[in-house]
Order: C-alpha cells, then sequence, then structure tokens
C-alpha cells in the first residue's frame, strides 16, 4: 500500500540504491491485501487516523441531531427513547471512538520520526490494536443503526444500567464496544512506552527527547494505570448483567457508588490522557511556530508528570453530590483546584516561548491561539466546578456540559487540527494549496463560543443536562436556538477541515522537506516517510539535532549512521539504554503477517459473540485466541545463536532476542503494571463494599481450611521457585525440565486452592461478598492458567531448540508472569480468607 | 439558581458572582499577557528573554497558589456553613424517589405522606433525608440550595429553606431513563398558620 518505489527526495550516489534495498526489506505487500498485513508504523497510524476521523465525523452527526432537537421547546423531532440513545452515542463515540485513537494514531505515525528510529517497537501489536478498534468500534455504531444502543449515558450509572433497569443488549454493546477499545488502547500504550524508553536514535538521552515523546510517554503510563478500573468495572456490570452477581444492587450487599468510584478512578485521569498529548502538540509545534525553542523544557516535562500524578487523586469531584462527608470534599476539592498549577506552569511556559520568539503566523499558529482562548475559559469554569457549593449547583446542568466541551474542544481538538495542519507537509509530502482551512478557522472557532456560552448560560438557569426537550418560557428557549444555529456553523467549519486535509493529501503540489524550519529528527526523514523511515538511524548530539548538523538529512540518506544497510535482508531497528542513549542491542522487527488480523477477528468475536446469546461460539473464538496467539509467539526467536551483529561506525551489537531482558520482557513488565492496577481495583472494590455497602456483613464469613492455605503457600513458593531454577538451568545448559514441572505443581496447587474457595462458596449470586469471593479465586485461576500455558510453551520452545544460554528471554517472560501470578495470588487468597479467619 | 429564595441558594449565588468576575479578571490577564507576546516580533531587536523566574515561579507556580488558596478556602467554608447542623427550629422531611415520582414523608406527622408536592415551613431550616427505591436520582430546588443525590441504600441529609412561602419549582438532576424530564416536583413553603394545619391533616 505504500507505494514501494517512490524516490526519496534526496537523490544521491549511495541513497538511492539504498532507498530501494530498505524497500525490497520493509515494503508493504501490494495491493488489497496490504491493508490486512501491514504492520508498518505510517500504515497502520493512516489506517488509526481515518478511522478515528470517521468516529469524529460521526459523533459530530448524532451532535448535530442533539442541537437539532434542543433548539426550539416541545420539539417533536425525536422521542425521549430515540433521544437518550443518541446523546448516550455523542458521548462514547467521541470520548472512546474518537478521542483516545486519535492520538493513538498520530504517535504512531509520528513518534518512530521524531525519535529517530525506524518503526515502533511491536509492529504487529499495533496492527493488532488497530484491528480490534475497528471491529469493537463498529460493532458499536452497527448496534446504534439497529436502534440496540445504550442509553444511559455515557457514563452508565448502576442500576439504571443493570438488567432489571436496562433490559435489552444496549447496555451490553456498550460494555463489550469499551472493552474493545480498552484492549487497543492497552496495546498501544505498551508499544509507546517500550518504544520511547528503548527504541531512539543513537546519542538521544532522555533529556535529549523531543518534548512530545514525554507526553506521550506519560500518557501511556496514565493509560496502563487508568483503564484498568474501568476494565474492572465492565467486568463487575456484566457479569451482574449476565449471571446476576449483585455487586451494585444494594438488597444484596452491593453499592452502585462502588460503580461511580471505579469509573472516575478511570475517567477524571481519562480527561488528562486526552489532553496531555495535545499538550504535547502545542509544546512541540509552538516553538517552531515562534522560531525558537521551548522555553523552560524541563518545566515542562514536570509539569506534565505532576499532572498526571494528581489527576488521580481527584476522581471524586465527579462525586460532589453522592453525599459524601465534606471533610472528604474538603480534600479532593483541594486537590482538584491544584491541578491549575501544572496546567498553568504549562501555559506560561507557552506563553514564555512566544515572548522570546518572533511568531509566524501560519494555520497551525490560529488554531494555537484558538486553543488558548477556549482553553483558558475551560480551565477557570472547571476550576469553578471544583468548589463545593457551586458544584452543588450546577452538576448535572448543561453549565457542566459547556465545561466539559470547552476543556475538550479546546484542549484536544484545537490543538490537534493544529497538528494535522503542522504536520501535514510531512505525512503527504504536498505543501497546502487550497486554502479552505483558514475559512474554516474563522467558521469554527467564533461559532464554538457562541455555542457553548450559550449552552453556560442555559445551565446556569436551570437546564439540566440529558432531558429530551423542555418547556418554553424557562428563560432558555432563545439561547437554545442561538446555540444550535452557531453549532451548526461549526459543524460546517469541521467538516471544511476535513474537505480541506483530504483534498490537500491528494491533489496539492509537492512539497519540499522540513518547511516550517523544526530541528526535530522526525523533518529528517524523507517525505512523505519511507516504510523503513530513516535509511540509517540517525546520531544525534543535542535537543535539535538538525539545528546542530543542517546535512543531517542527507547523511542519514546516505546511510552514514548506524545499521546503514539491508545486507542481512531483515528490519533491523536500534535498541538504546534507556537512560543515556547509548546503542546496545539490534532489534529485528517482524515482516508483513496477516496474523494481527486473524487475532483480532477472534478476539472481537468472542467478545461480542456473548451479545447474541452465542457462547458455544465465543468459546471457539476464545480457543482460536488462545492457538493464534501460541502460533504468533512460536514465529519469533531462532534455533541457532546468531552472536553479536555489525550495526555499523564498529559497533557489534547483540541481537535483542539474545539478549537477558528482550523487548517482549519489557513489554510483558508494562503489562503486567496495567495487570496490578487491575487487581489493585479488585481489593479497593472490595474494601469499599465492606466498608461502605448498606447490608453487610454478609450472613457468613468463609472459614479458611488449614489444606488449602498450605497448598496455596507451596503453591505460591514452588511458582516463583520453578521458573527461576529453569531460567538458571538454560543459562548454564543444563536440563530445564525440572524448574519447569515445579512451576506447573506450584500452578496446579494454586489452583486448587482457589477451587476451595469457590466450592465452599457455591452461590455467587447470592450477596456480593460471595460474587467478590469468586472474582479475587477467578483472578488466580486464570492467571494460573496463563502460567502453565507458558512453562508449557517455554518447554516446548526448549525441546525444539529454540532456548540457549544466550537466548533464554522467553524463559525469563514466563518466570516474570509466574512471580506476578504468585504475589498476587496469595494476597488474593488472604484477602479472601481474611476476615473468616478473624471474623 | 440566579434568582436565590433561600439562604443557601442565596450563598451560592454570590459565589458564582466572585467566580465570574475573578475568572474574568484571570481570562482577561492571560489573554493580555498573549497578544503582546504574539505581537511582540514587531520590535523583536530586543531580545531580552524573560527569565525563568518571572514566567514559572512567578506566574507558573506563584500566581495559581494563592488565588487558588484563597478560593478553596472560601469554598470550604462556604461548604461548612451550608451543612446540616442542629437548629433550635429545625424540621426533617423525606424525600423517596422513584423512577418517576417522589414520595414525602414528615417527621413532625409520621402518618402524612404527600405525592409530588413537598411541604416545609418558610422562614425555618428543613433538613431533607433522600434516598430512593431503584436507580440513582437527585433532589434540586434550584432557587433554594444545591442538589444531592438519592442513592438507593443510602440516605443523604440536604439542608434547605425558603425565605418567603410560596412555590418551588424541584426536579430530578440526575439521569434516570424515559420519564427523566418529568421527574419533578414542587415545594411549597407555607407560613406558620397554614404550616400547623397542614401538620395536623388539614387542606395545604
Amino acid at each position: 500500500m505504500t507505494p514501494p518505489n517512490k524516490a526519496p527526495s534526496v537523490r544521491h550516489g549511495t541513497a538511492l540504491p539504498l532507498h530501494r534495498a530498505l524497500m525490497r526489506v520493509w515494503g508493504s505487500d501490494p495491493r488489497f491485501r496490504g491493508w490486512f498485513t501491514t504492520t508498518n508504523n505510517n500504515d497502520i497510524g493512516t489506517l488509526f487516523l481515518i478511522v478515528a476521523t470517521t468516529f469524529f465525523l460521526i459523533g459530530g452527526v448524532l451532535a448535530m441531531l442533539i442541537r437539532a432537537q434542543l433548539a426550539t421547546p416541545q420539539s417533536a423531532f425525536m422521542q425521549p427513547e430515540v433521544y437518550n440513545q443518541i446523546f448516550t452515542m455523542h458521548g462514547t463515540v467521541m470520548m472512546f471512538l474518537f478521542a483516545i485513537p486519535f492520538f493513538e494514531a498520530m504517535s504512531m505515525l509520528l513518534l518512530p520520526g521524531m525519535l529517530g528510529t525506524r518503526d515502533m517497537a511491536f509492529p504487529r501489536l499495533g496492527a493488532y490494536g488497530l484491528w480490534v478498534y475497528i471491529f469493537g468500534g463498529s460493532a458499536v455504531i452497527i448496534a446504534m443503526l439497529m436502534g440496540l444502543a445504550p442509553d444511559g449515558g455515557w457514563f452508565m450509572y448502576p442500576p439504571l444500567s443493570s438488567a432489571a433497569f436496562s433490559p435489552g443488549i444496549g447496555a451490553d454493546v456498550w460494555l463489550l464496544g469499551i472493552t474493545s477499545i480498552e484492549v487497543s488502547a492497552i496495546a498501544t500504550a505498551i508499544e509507546v512506552i517500550v518504544t520511547v524508553l528503548r527504541y531512539r536514535a543513537a546519542g538521544m538521552s532522555l533529556s535529549r527527547m523531543p518534548i512530545f515523546a514525554w507526553f506521550i510517554l506519560v500518557v501511556s503510563v496514565m493509560i496502563l494505570t487508568a483503564f484498568p478500573p474501568m476494565i474492572l468495572g465492565s467486568l463487575l456490570l456484566e457479569v451482574e448483567r449476565a449471571f446476576d452477581w449483585p455487586f451494585f444492587q444494594v438488597e444484596n450487599g452491593g453499592d452502585p457508588l462502588l460503580w461511580q468510584h471505579l469509573f472516575w478512578l478511570f475517567g477524571h485521569p481519562e480527561v488528562y490522557i486526552i489532553f496531555l498529548p495535545a499538550a504535547g502538540m502545542i509544546a512541540t509545534i509552538l516553538p517552531v511556530m515562534a522560531r525558537t525553542h521551548l522555553l523552560g523544557y524541563g518545566w515542562v516535562v514536570a509539569g506534565a508528570i505532576s499532572l498526571a500524578v494528581l489527576s488521580f487523586g481527584l476522581w471524586v469531584h465527579h462525586m460532589f453530590t453522592t453525599g459524601i462527608p465534606h471533610l472528604g470534599l474538603a480534600f479532593f476539592s483541594a486537590a482538584s483546584t491544584l491541578v491549575a498549577v501544572p496546567t498553568s506552569v504549562m501555559l506560561f511556559s507557552w506563553i514564555g516561548t512566544l515572548w522570546k520568539g518572533r511568531v509566524r503566523m501560519d494555520l497551525p499558529m490560529l488554531w494555537i491561539l484558538g486553543f488558548f482562548a477556549t482553553f483558558v475559559i475551560g480551565g477557570l469554569t472547571g476550576v469553578m466546578l471544583a468548589v463545593v457549593p457551586f458544584n452543588w449547583q450546577v452538576h448535572d446542568t448543561h453549565f457542566v456540559v459547556a465545561h466539559l466541551h470547552y476543556v475538550l474542544i479546546g484542549g484536544y481538538v484545537f490543538p490537534m487540527v493544529a497538528a494535522i495542519y503542522y504536520f501535514l507537509p510531512l505525512l503527504t509530502g504536498r505543501t497546502r494549496f487550497f486554502k479552505l482551512g483558514e475559512v474554516a478557522f474563522w467558521l469554527v472557532v467564533p461559532a464554538f463560543h457562541v455555542t457553548f456560552l450559550a449552552v453556560h448560560m442555559a445551565g446556569l438557569l436551570g437546564q439540566r443536562r440529558r432531558t429530551w426537550t423542555y418547556d418554553a418560557g424557562q428563560g432558555w428557549d432563545a439561547l437554545n436556538l442561538i446555540a444550535s444555529i452557531a453549532s451548526f456553523v461549526m459543524a460546517i467549519g469541521f467538516a471544511l477541515i476535513v474537505l480541506d486535509v483530504a483534498v490537500n493529501s491528494f491533489v496539492a503540489i509537492r512539497g519540499r522537506r522540513n518547511p516550517w524550519g523544526a530541528g526535530t529528527l522526525e523533518w529528517a526523514a524523507a517525505i512523505p516517510s519511507p516504510a523503513y523511515g530513516f535509511a540509517s538511524i540517525p546520531i544525534v548530539r543535542g535537543r535539535y539535532p538538525l539545528e546542530d548538523d543542517p546535512d543531517l538529512a542527507v547523511r542519514i540518506a546516505r546511510g552514514e549512521g548506524y545499521l546503514g544497510d539491508a545486507q542481512r535482508n531483515r528490519r533491523e531497528t536500534l535498541i538504546v539504554s534507556t537512560l543515556e542513549g547509548t546503542p546496545c542491542q539490534v532489534a529485528v522487527l517482524p515482516d508483513n503477517s496477516l496474523l494481527p488480523f486473524l487475532l483480532a477477528v477472534v478476539t472481537s468475536t468472542s467478545f461480542l459473540a456473548p451479545l447474541f446469546d452465542a457462547y458455544a461460539v465465543a468459546g471457539l473464538a476464545l480457543g482460536g485466541v488462545v492457538a493464534l496467539s501460541l502460533y504468533w509467539a512460536w514465529g519469533l526467536g531462532a534455533r541457532q545463536d546468531a552472536g553479536p551483529v555489525d550495526a555499523g561506525h564498529g559497533a557489534m551489537l547483540p541481537l535483542a532476542s539474545e539478549s537477558a531482558k528482550p523487548p517482549g520482557w519489557w513489554g510483558s513488565l508494562f503489562l503486567l503494571l496495567a495487570d496490578g492496577v487491575h487487581f489493585g481495583s479488585l481489593l479497593f472494590g472490595y474494601a469499599f463494599l465492606w466498608t461502605v455497602a448498606p447490608n453487610w456483613p454478609p450472613p457468613s464469613y468463609l472459614q479458611p481450611d488449614a489444606l488449602p492455605v498450605v497448598l496455596a503457600l507451596a503453591g505460591a513458593v514452588s511458582l516463583v521457585a520453578g521458573p527461576r531454577l529453569a531460567v538458571r538451568a538454560i543459562g548454564d545448559a543444563r536440563a530445564s525440565w525440572p524448574g519447569l514441572v515445579l512451576g506447573l505443581l506450584g500452578g496446579a496447587a494454586l489452583a486448587a486452592a482457589a477451587a476451595s474457595v469457590m466450592l465452599d462458596r457455591p452461590d455467587p449470586a447470592g450477596h456480593a461478598y460471595d460474587a467478590t469471593l469468586w472474582l479475587l479465586a477467578g483472578h488466580v485461576a486464570f492467571h494460573v492458567a496463563l502460567t502453565v500455558l507458558m512453562l508449557c510453551f517455554v518447554g516446548a520452545r526448549v525441546a525444539a531448540g529454540y532456548a540457549s544460554p544466550r537466548r533464554s528471554g522467553e524463559a525469563r517472560i514466563a518466570a516474570l508472569w509466574a512471580e506476578f501470578t504468585a504475589v498476587t495470588g496469595l494476597m488474593a487468597l488472604g484477602a479472601a480468607w481474611l476476615p473468616g479467619a478473624f471474623g | 439558581m440566579l434568582h436565590p429564595a433561600g439562604p443557601a441558594a442565596a450563598n451560592i449565588a454570590e459565589l458564582w458572582w466572585i467566580l465570574l468576575f475573578g475568572g474574568t479578571a484571570i481570562f482577561a490577564l492571560v489573554m493580555g499577557l498573549l497578544t503582546t507576546a504574539v505581537l511582540r516580533h514587531a520590535n523583536a531587536a530586543t531580545t531580552d528573554a524573560a527569565p525563568a523566574r518571572v514566567w514559572f515561579w512567578g506566574l507558573g507556580l506563584a500566581f495559581p497558589m494563592v488565588t487558588l488558596s484563597a478560593l478553596t478556602i472560601y469554598g470550604l467554608v462556604l461548604g461548612e456553613r451550608l451543612l446540616p447542623r442542629d437548629a433550635p427550629d429545625l424540621v426533617t422531611v423525606q424525600a423517596e424517589a422513584r423512577q418517576w415520582a417522589w414520595t414525602f414523608g414528615y417527621a413532625d406527622a409520621p402518618d402524612l405522606a404527600t405525592e409530588g408536592v413537598l411541604h416545609i415551613p418558610a422562614g425555618q431550616p428543613v433538613d431533607v433525608e433522600i434516598t430512593s427505591t431503584d436507580v440513582i436520582h437527585s433532589f434540586w430546588v434550584p432557587r433554594l440550595a444545591g442538589k444531592l443525590d438519592a442513592v438507593p441504600g443510602h440516605v443523604n441529609v440536604l439542608r434547605i429553606e425558603a425565605a418567603l412561602p410560596g412555590d418551588y419549582a424541584g426536579q430530578s438532576a440526575e439521569f434516570s431513563g424515559r420519564g427523566y424530564r418529568e421527574h419533578v416536583f414542587t415545594v411549597k413553603a407555607h407560613d406558620a398558620a397554614s404550616w400547623a394545619a397542614f401538620l395536623q391533616g388539614g387542606p395545604p
């Protein structure tokens, strides 16, 4: 799909042959098939971007339907049944199907270029994330077109979203669709983290990274820590809906507030997960537009990190009206206002940057100014909402609606439009020719302010959100009509932007490299970026390598960096040390493959089949997931040691697959971080129900017997020791099976202990306590199953000759998972037994 | 909420005007700085890069810290004043929400229950004990006070007070499905005589 033989814009004696050689190795499959087998970040990013934009347009149409309905009092355009679906879907589509995937797409497209590497760390995982997102998102939209959309509001509060009050599959569609997005987001986040930490240009230390890399790194860690509570929440709600386990039913020991905590533990960081990538774009673009460097790089990085940390401490500010004690509110109110501090550090860094530079008023700069004018207002209304008494009045009114649109459109959409226009020359290789963008700007920004200032005012006058219509004469008829008319103008503006970008992508004139005079590496590759990215891995000595060395692009194209040839006929890129950026390994990336697509098909089938009660199909698909994953993992690695390879510049570097901690180990580490947060949320939920929920304690506690306790302890110890012994045995070229067998026995013992919990409390639908015990035991069983699968896989790999003292990485990965299983398994069973032992 | 008819709502309305003026001032300041920064390149000969001291320690840290601390403390003190505390002439009522109706009970007349209309005495503090029997709702009378959720299994207490007798519109403010829009009620504030009559079971 990437045109296979487009010459790079630098023609030189060595550059062109090198380009051709690299394209033979890195090029995507031709024609139609290429769309499904490509793993290249350019292709995946482009597809991601197109799909996310499509969802933005769908969400926009839904918004227009809402405004059409609200334009006049007592409108007969929609009935509440339809309106409730429309506004629920508008929020869901914009938050989950547009905002998150859109910045993921941008980072897929731009990150390797910025970091000076050739692709993302896990190209197939990226492709998998894309396809899962496409299938899950499409399923949600198709359900809406069939009239089966969820209608409980995009934050789905139970009991309204429980089976009793939301029969039908609407809420299930929401939950399963969202699960797909979560899977996709976590896959991408892991990929981004490992890429930023390990895959960079030679000499690019952390402090020399482009500022966007910092922001997207922070955001990805946030995704891994904020999504798991939401995943747990969806799991609890889905299990309650399907099997009647009463997590949110008061009469059986549940509590609807548990959902609100889990949802906002995700939902509030989510706001910053959306804002920070946009902030990273501003910090990237604005200094270039001001022809200077970012003022206070370190301050901005510190601001991003503190914002991320603070954002986890204020989820309760969405729950000020739920009856939480005032002292608790005081804490969260203070924390909520505190987030304004790092935000203002960033804002003043940017204004200070403009102050010291000479600003050019190109289109990206216009949009950034639009961002300032809008986001500052959104931030100020946000501070207002953090003041508890004020919140009590305007909570759940249109004032909140207006506030969140100021923050999300002003703080996310406007900077992203700036980013699209700024990077368009890079992505398409063309210079913008048709100037619809300026017209669109002057339509969108003023119309936005008219719309949402009116909506603010309607909220202050008492208009509630989510009512399908209103009576005339309450003082807000004119405001609503004005908001609706202006919103249509805004929609026309957004349509013009999409049109402008599409037209300029295909028919504008060819552009030159680095039209804005930026100093970062993404502008050093040929435009549009070829599949291999850089013909050789750049060597950098500062934060702005293109300014330090104006000829850098030519020298990269000539192959004068690292790995500047294609002789080994495989996709190679450089791995550097995390802190200093010293070259230390050579990574071999996978070729084009249909596996990600196929795995996404079976994964999505296993999610979606239960909607239609096709449990057999779901089970079959789940088997397919396991089989394909094993096949996927089997295709990696080698049967012989390769030894160090020549990376250029006299560096003989080991292959990543022959290092003690291969990329897969790093990926596992961050996946386990998310898994650990998920487990922590489960313990939080347990403690919350125990202390807050009415109808506790349960009629009786589980009484632990000696045998399961001993089994659990012995199992955990062997699960830690066995795989470690196996790793050591592989390292010493001895037989690894005793360690693996010990690990398997340990897993079996731990699973037996977990089974005893379920056997002793056979009715998870009886009380939330029993349901929670089943979840804890289920956590253990699931992770034991996973570990057993991995240990068997390692055994088979050893037998097939895929392990050696150099190639012990796979065993180490399995050992990592085994340790996690043992530790969280003991904690889970301990939590299950504790009340009975002491109560 | 901009036409308060009781002490709680009046306090919050006052808070809003303070927030609005403060917010507008800060917005004007930021926009002023931004405009100056953008237009400044006209006399670009001067290259005095404003030091980090001003941008970061001053505007980035100190400025929001000071304004936000003041605001947060003000908000909390105000919040404390709005809390349901003991008062000599306190009246307690119960509000029970369900899809899509409200039932009100009265501590001073346990046999009395009203549907859709909450009766209170004017000029006296009233604690409303709010709960729900099905999904989550929210009790909100904009002209009297802020809102508080009705959560099944929990009882939340909201302090309201109407300065003068009269009818005040109330509504649920938490989305509850199809009948959400019509999930409204009225608060009827009585003078002393008609409140006494109401508690006796007389015509309201």
